[in-house]
């Protein structure tokens, strides 16, 4: 009896709850009340919808506004003109010249300069924190890889000057060392952390049964880490790699600052050389608005956005091909 | 025998590059740090520079990047938190939704100076703002926004779907369950997404080249739609641009030392509101 009477008081909270939150809310539960909610709850949606459109109508508003800017240039010289040619001198009194291809060039030398030393030296600090190092040692490894990424690239640009420069000319005997190897050196640095902390996400995936598989057959461990690991995380390690290079060509401020901005055409990793977003870096400040060199920089913009572009997206593509064969 | 040398070899090799990538962060901290402490003052940080930026402080070049942080973020944080809302909360699977994705991650690729050329065409030019405050924050409000919508989905998934459902079932709308019963929970989530993208903003110079920032102004900005002085700019100067280079470099290390500071400040404070929240979220 007791037992209903507790029932009963239950049951009246609840009808209070219900009836203060109706009464609070003032909800229509007319006909047309239920109708002018639904439409409410439509024009959210539909308002959520287009903000989420955003990043692809600027990632196509970049794609056709570089396009669009760099068009009159590409009409009025041709695209042999900047793709065969590696003279770049818009502000030539005689003929003005717009070959892009030392700047392809040059942007190409500083990313395989950097990824020749991030790659082995990222992988390696990766298999050292997923595989190797003892748990002290992680937990100050860890965020210093954090800490490194949040180096704003115009500090380590100034590093460049300041701490590279004199290493590299008194190493080479040379006068100054503003070239391509500062620039490849400081743009590893800037690779690392996406190289390092990706590739150690992807070690982490590798399931712990493949290295138990190993260590069974009577490997040790570190030709499971060689053999099994690493081949295993192979495909997460190769997108991590391809981001850190999206990010090595698309850099500015430290390649404007460390390597030394000369044109010419060269291979030799000890000259001076200007980058594509350098010379975009340099120049737009300075020319007018709406003329052909104005243009010609949006050309290079385009060039740049396609390559970076590309890279991302193979990359992508790796990795959710690596993700979904995970799952 | 063979095999044990080899292991003991690459497990040293592995620990060398360990410690190596500890020595750069090391290195880089050292120098900056030792160099640019003496320069640091109250003086330093609140007066503007003198005598062809040779003497003085940084004050300008602080304020102008607050300034343009602040409009970074009033117009990346909305927008990316309503995106981010669209893709996790309404977003069906399907094509539509893997292209937005997929915009979002090549968005985040996008080269920094590309932002500034598209800053340049519309915001300095079509909408003509002019070199500005305006205009270099909302071009790095874009260069923010894949990060923010990012951070913020990020925050919205570590809210139980339960609590969603427990709304439902009571018989909320959809948008109701949202704003009373995630939006909360998501917060402080978010919020740590934004104080990071923020502190990458803080940093970057080369989308903020051609759309405002200025070598040296000798007034402080009166409104948005000034020209402005921004701490990485000001570094860039007196590291390169400055014609007695030798005499600068103290202050350009004091410089670099201020805005290293305020961007591992920045960071910190994210992680600090990432830890309460978290705990907060199991206690």
């Amino acid at each position: 009896m007791i037992f209903f009477y507790k029932l009963r008081i239950i049951q009246l909270e609840i009808d209070a709850e219900i009836g203060e939150a109706v009464l609070e809310k003032k909800r229509d539960f007319t006909l047309a009340g239920v109708r002018s909610q639904r439409i409410k709850e439509f024009l959210i949606e539909r308002f959520f919808f287009v903000n989420g459109l955003l990043a692809t109508l600027i990632l196509l508003g970049i794609f056709s506004l570089l396009f669009a800017k760099g068009y009159p240039a590409l009409r009025e010289l041709g695209w042999k003109s900047f793709l065969f040619s590696a003279h770049w001198n818009p502000t030539s009194y005689e003929i003005p010249r717009y070959g892009i291809l030392s700047l392809i060039n040059s942007t190409l030398m500083v990313t395989l300069g950097a990824l020749a030393f991030a790659v082995p030296l990222g992988v390696a600090c990766a298999a050292f924190i997923s595989e190797a190092a003892p748990p002290r040692i992680r937990e100050i490894l860890k965020p210093a890889v954090e800490v490194l990424a949040a180096i704003p690239s115009v500090v380590i640009g100034f590093l460049g000057i300041v701490l590279v420069n004199p290493v590299i000319s008194t190493v080479f005997g040379i006068s100054h060392g503003l070239n391509a190897l500062n620039g490849s050196i400081l743009l590893a640095v800037m690779a690392l952390p996406t190289i390092i902390s990706l590739s150690e996400d992807a070690l982490k995936a590798v399931p712990k049964t493949y290295k138990e598989a190993s260590y069974a057959l009577g490997a040790n461990r570190w030709q499971t880490i060689v053999r099994v690991s690493i081949p295993s995380a192979l495909s997460g390690i190769i997108a991590s790699i391809m981001l850190g290079m999206g990010r090595a060509i698309g850099e500015t401020m430290t390649v404007l600052m460390a390597t030394g901005n000369a044109r010419a055409l060269t291979f030799n990793f000890l000259d001076p050389i200007q980058t594509m977003t350098a010379t975009i870096a340099i120049e737009l400040g300075e020319v007018p608005y709406n003329t052909t060199h104005y243009y010609a920089l949006f050309i290079i913009g385009f060039v740049l956005f396609l390559m970076t572009f590309l890279v991302n997206l193979v990359s992508d593509i790796i990795l959710q091909k690596y993700q979904e064969v995970d799952r | 025998m063979k095999k044990k040398i080899s292991e003991q070899l690459g497990f040293l090799v592995l620990t060398f590059s360990g410690i190596f990538v500890i020595l750069i962060l090391g290195v880089i901290l050292f120098d900056v740090i030792s160099k640019g402490i003496g320069v640091i003052s109250w003086e330093f940080l609140t007066h503007p520079p003198r005598e062809g930026m040779t003497k003085g402080g940084i004050f300008p070049a602080l304020l102008g990047t607050f300034l343009v942080s602040v409009i970074t973020v009033l117009f990346a944080v909305p927008l990316g938190m309503f995106a981010a809302i669209y893709l996790h909360e309404y977003a069906r699977a399907g094509k539509l939704t893997r292209l937005i994705r997929l915009s979002i991650r090549n968005l985040s690729g996008v080269p920094s100076i590309v932002y500034g050329l598209f800053g340049v065409v519309i915001f300095v030019q079509t909408l003509n703002f002019g070199t500005s405050i305006l205009s270099a924050g909302l071009t790095l409000g874009l260069l923010t926004l894949p990060w923010t919508v990012t951070a913020c989905e990020e925050a919205l998934k570590t809210v139980p779907k339960s609590y969603r459902e427990g709304a439902l079932a009571l018989g909320a709308t959809k948008w109701h369950s949202i704003r009373t019963n995630v939006l909360p929970y998501a917060i402080p989530g978010m919020l740590t997404g934004v104080i990071l993208g923020l502190a990458r903003a803080a940093g970057e110079t080369a989308p903020i080249l051609f759309t405002g920032a200025a070598f040296f102004l000798p007034h402080l900005p009166k409104s948005i739609f000034d020209q402005f002085m921004a701490l990485p700019y000001h570094l860039y100067i007196l590291a390169t641009q400055h014609h007695a280079i030798d005499q600068v470099r103290p202050i350009a290390y004091g410089t670099a030392l201020v805005l290293l500071a305020l961007v591992f400040t920045l960071s910190l404070t994210a992680i600090l509101v990432r830890y309460q929240y978290r705990k907060k979220m199991k206690g």
